[in-house]
């Protein structure tokens, strides 16, 4: 509840903050405050000091993996604001506003990381969703922020009433007749009755639009591209997280009784995802544009934990969103002070910012899930979640080639920055950009040795 | 404590070698690998049964992976040669400019400790992440300071065994879940197969097989192989064709054979035609190259291959033979490479057309050569010899094949076939009269002189007197074939 309620307050605070401070600087160091302020307040949440003792009906329920999730997210954040919270606010001329509706977005993350009724996962979708629609275009004076901004606003708003559609068939379906989670599975057998399997296959339509899986995945080329860089690092990251998480509470929450019938839906979903994904990455010649595709591959690669929805699943996906949220925001972060976005632009990168060079080789590294970082381990407890199952053998090597795949972007990216000659673009970064994404970096590679560092955080029980 | 120290040397005098200047970087690279040679041999003077040689501590508590490192047999003969190799890379090397050498040592060293720690590893989840460890480094290196057409040559390797490892990954992963206490330790491996029926592990088997026969490299996977040779910097290519590829054969023999006797038995035929079909191939592609690497590249699959089918020969005698050939072919390979890094960097260039009468320039470099090239064709008297008898005694006494009468004399043909290619290079680029480009040649330095030298003596030594690398690996080869299947 803490998260929920101070990243609302902090939201309204953020928003006056325009018209007291004229200055980016102060009001972007003010955004940083604030999120320390967040961050602090979830931890404790998570700690179990609870400032907000309200009665939530049971349509809110707080456990360790929201929490956790929580508080993963606000911290990703955080080194998101440390590295862009300049460029954030001159993306235009209502700097308070942008950083506004970015705790907003928090805000409803906190609400689909911990609902109990499909009305609150409505309301937390939506809350993450409106902010987005103009945060997209908040650069006003670009046209293709305008068309990305109302495409994408016009696909929501089309994916938002399939997910009302969905909820409406399974508040029919239910015995009770309620929203609640805990009254969706069927009473009796184990079997779905077919209104039902209507309402969920609806709303697991919707919820892959939001999270971007093939084949409702055309919105995110577009509307990645046509963002301000520094609201995409955000759109593909944080958001993105958080809305998995909700994805996943749904489904192993409410359906995980039935979940024979709709497995193969998703285990279909995950391989279109996976092929289309890695497949339009090999083509694109804007890092920006790959990296767009690639989160579309790497969902992909998440939409495996909900197929089996264990325990490796639940560890396996926090360690996933962590690590691949934390490898994107640091790219983005360097192609925010970039001018070309071609691979061209990375020519010749490593001799004249090795920092900036090494630290993104990291980065793309766990992204193609070499060993000894992050990502190797979070696609480890993907496929090994699945091979547990005993089943969907051919989706795990599915997989895998196409991680192959994803090898050859990334890995273009690497040769163009070390390998081939080129003077390289001019890019402003002062030491203490540096140092952030030196510690990104090490938070990368600690994780792929260490991975119990985040995942027992599940299992603390705090009195 | 000794295994720690075997891959924590490397790693960390790697890590600081990153940080120093570009000439005492070379000093350093070199000081590290002979303090690592130093516990190696360390290692190799404790007795069997000592406490010193294994180390374990748990890792990833919810994986039940432990970061289980043992020195045993097979490993000792491979962090030797690993620890060997890496000084005498370093010293006959010694005179070549880097750029950047400061990340060049560092990413050498970094490649040793992975290669080390595959030799060492007695966890499947800590084997695969040294795996990698090892190919990471090494994929830099030939792509920053290798040929013209390195970036292309090198990625073709790196997808090539990226793939393979993958494939691999699901082998373990499938494994891990079939053993009784879900854990990735080599001990229970080694039980699980009896939880996997035995059709379960004739497919199994491929998803593992695959990652050592690209490493190694068995026919036809070896298509990235003389690319990515003759594109990397010798030093690099010393390390891929000396020792990288023995992961694959380690591999086969400690986490695949033992681990799916049933599915490494029912496909032996298969993998062994693949054997002798890349032998025979890659000898006469060997004899009609002019690119001294690629000739030298071309020969190594033809050794190996000989090496994979006496593992899936099944007798002691070939696997023995193995053992003591993995060593072997290791520093006659690294003889080889520095020999044509010498011909390399005097006359620029690599074509055999182009060499001729060396001898009566170079005679000290001739000399060696051709003890080194009798060593490759496996002359008597010298170490190649004892390993390939034996592999060839091994092939021919199986019993897990009808074919094994066939297989040693095909077999046997390429050893004729590498006799042939190895002494027309040696004809045409020492013998014969000199031309405009050889007439100016000189003969080798000091560090080169040295590091032949040490081969050369090398190679005699173990080929007159072999006890003790049979010594070393005995144990381990009978422990080895207790866990292997032959139809009894």
């Amino acid at each position: 509840m803490n998260a929920i309620i101070t990243s609302a307050i902090l939201g309204v605070i953020m928003m006056f903050s325009g018209i007291f401070m004229k200055k980016n600087s102060s009001i972007a160091s003010l955004a940083i405050l604030s999120i320390l302020v967040l961050l602090a307040m979830s931890v404790l949440d998570m700690s179990g000091y609870h400032f907000f003792p309200v009665d939530t009906h049971n349509m809110l329920e707080f456990e360790a993996f929201g929490h956790l999730i929580n508080c993963i997210v606000i911290a990703c954040t955080l080194a998101y604001f440390l590295l862009n919270a300049r460029d954030i606010a001159s993306i235009g001329n209502n700097p308070g506003e942008y950083f506004a509706l970015i705790f907003f977005v928090l805000c409803g993350i906190s609400i689909a990381t911990s609902f109990n009724s499909l009305l609150m996962l409505f309301i937390g979708i939506e809350i993450i969703s409106i902010p987005l629609y103009i945060l997209t275009g908040s650069d006003k004076r670009n046209l293709k922020s305008n068309e990305a901004s109302l495409k994408y606003f016009l696909m929501g708003a089309f994916s938002t009433g399939i997910m009302l559609l969905g909820i409406a068939f399974l508040y029919g379906a239910s015995a009770k007749g309620s929203f609640f989670l805990d009254d969706m599975a069927p009473v009796k057998s184990a079997v779905a009755s077919p209104m039902m399997m209507t309402g969920l296959i609806l709303l697991m339509i919707s919820m892959s639009f939001k999270v971007s899986a093939a084949p409702f995945h055309f919105w995110t080329p577009d509307v990645y591209d046509g963002a301000p860089t520094v609201i995409t690092s955000f759109m593909a990251t944080v958001v993105k997280a958080g809305t998995f998480i909700a994805f996943i509470r749904l489904f192993a929450n409410a359906f995980s009784d039935i979940k024979l019938q709709w497995q193969i839906y998703i285990a279909i979903i995950a391989a279109i995802t996976l092929f289309i994904g890695n497949i339009t990455a090999v083509f694109q010649q804007s890092v920006k544009r790959m990296l767009a595709y690639s989160s579309i591959a790497q969902v992909g690669f998440m939409l495996l934990s909900i197929i089996t929805i264990n325990t490796l699943a639940k560890e396996g996906i926090i360690l996933y969103v962590t690590v691949y949220s934390i490898a994107t925001i640091g790219l983005f972060a360097i192609l925010v002070r970039m001018k070309d976005f071609s691979l061209d632009g990375f020519n010749g990168l490593a001799r004249r910012y090795p920092v900036v060079a090494f630290t993104s080789t990291i980065f793309l590294l766990s992204l193609a899930g070499i060993p000894l970082t992050g990502g190797f381990l979070a696609k480890y407890y993907m496929i090994s979640s699945v091979m547990q199952t005993g089943s969907y053998l051919w989706l795990v090597i599915f997989a895998l080639l196409c991680a192959t795949v994803s090898v050859y972007y990334y890995f273009r990216v690497i040769q163009a920055m070390y390998f081939k000659e080129g003077v390289a673009q001019q890019l402003e970064i002062g030491p203490g950009f540096q140092l952030m994404l030196l510690i990104l970096a090490l938070i990368t590679i600690l994780l792929g040795i260490f991975p119990q560092l985040l995942i027992d955080r599940l299992y603390i029980i705090y009195i | 404590m000794v295994p720690v120290l075997l891959i924590g040397i490397p790693l960390l005098a790697g890590l600081i070698g990153f940080s120093l200047k570009d000439v005492a970087a070379k000093s350093w690279a070199l000081f590290a690998s002979l303090l690592t040679l130093g516990v190696s041999l360390y290692g190799i003077c404790l007795p069997k049964d000592s406490r010193q040689l294994v180390f374990n501590e748990p890792w990833m508590g919810s994986l039940n992976s432990h970061f289980a490192i043992s020195l045993d047999g097979t490993g000792q003969i491979l962090c030797l040669l690993t620890a060997i190799a890496f000084p005498l890379i370093f010293i006959s090397t010694w005179k070549e400019e880097y750029k950047k050498a400061h990340n060049f040592f560092g990413l050498m060293l970094l490649s040793q400790a992975g290669l080390l720690g595959v030799f060492l590893a007695a966890d499947a989840l800590l084997f695969y992440f040294f795996w990698e460890l090892a190919l990471i480094p090494v994929y830099f290196l030939a792509s920053q300071w290798g040929g013209e057409k390195r970036i292309a040559a090198t990625f073709k390797f790196f997808i090539y065994t990226f793939l393979g490892s993958l494939m691999m990954l699901i082998g373990i992963i499938y494994i891990y879940f079939h053993t009784r206490d879900h854990s990735f330790a080599l001990s229970s491996f080694y039980q699980a197969h009896l939880l996997i029926s035995a059709e379960t592990q004739t497919w199994l088997f491929w998803f593992i097989f695959v990652a050592f026969a690209v490493k190694m490299p068995i026919f036809p996977f070896h298509t990235w192989q003389p690319d990515t040779y003759e594109q990397s910097p010798t030093a690099v290519t010393m390390v891929l064709s000396g020792l990288m590829v023995k992961m694959g054969v380690f591999g086969l023999l400690r986490w695949l054979a033992p681990v799916l006797p049933m599915g490494t038995y029912m496909w032996g035929d298969t993998v062994s035609m693949m054997c002798i079909i890349g032998m025979i191939y890659a000898s006469l592609i060997a004899m009609r190259q002019d690119d001294l690497k690629r000739m030298v590249a071309y020969s190594s699959i033809a050794h190996i291959g000989l090496m994979c089918l006496a593992v899936f020969a099944t007798t002691e005698i070939g696997i023995q033979g193995v053992m003591i050939q993995m060593f072997n072919h290791g520093i006659n390979i690294i003889g080889l490479w520095i020999v044509v890094y010498i011909i390399e960097k005097q006359f620029k260039t690599r074509k055999i057309s182009e060499l001729g009468g060396l001898a009566s320039r170079a005679p000290v470099l001739t000399a060696m050569l051709v003890i080194i090239t009798l060593a490759n064709i496996a002359l008597p008297l010298t170490n190649a010899f004892i390993g390939e008898f034996l592999m060839f005694s091994g092939i021919y006494s199986s019993k897990a094949t009808v074919y094994n009468v066939v297989f040693t004399v095909t077999a046997a043909m390429t050893i004729i076939l590498s006799a042939v290619y190895m002494l027309n290079m040696v004809q045409r680029v020492f013998y014969g009269p000199t031309n405009a480009l050889t007439e100016k040649g000189v003969d080798i330095r000091m560090n080169e002189k040295f590091v032949l030298g040490i081969i050369v003596v090398l190679i005699v030594v173990v080929g007159v007197y072999p006890e003790p690398l049979f010594r070393l690996t005995q144990d381990s080869v009978n422990a080895l074939l207790s866990k292997m299947y032959v139809k009894p």
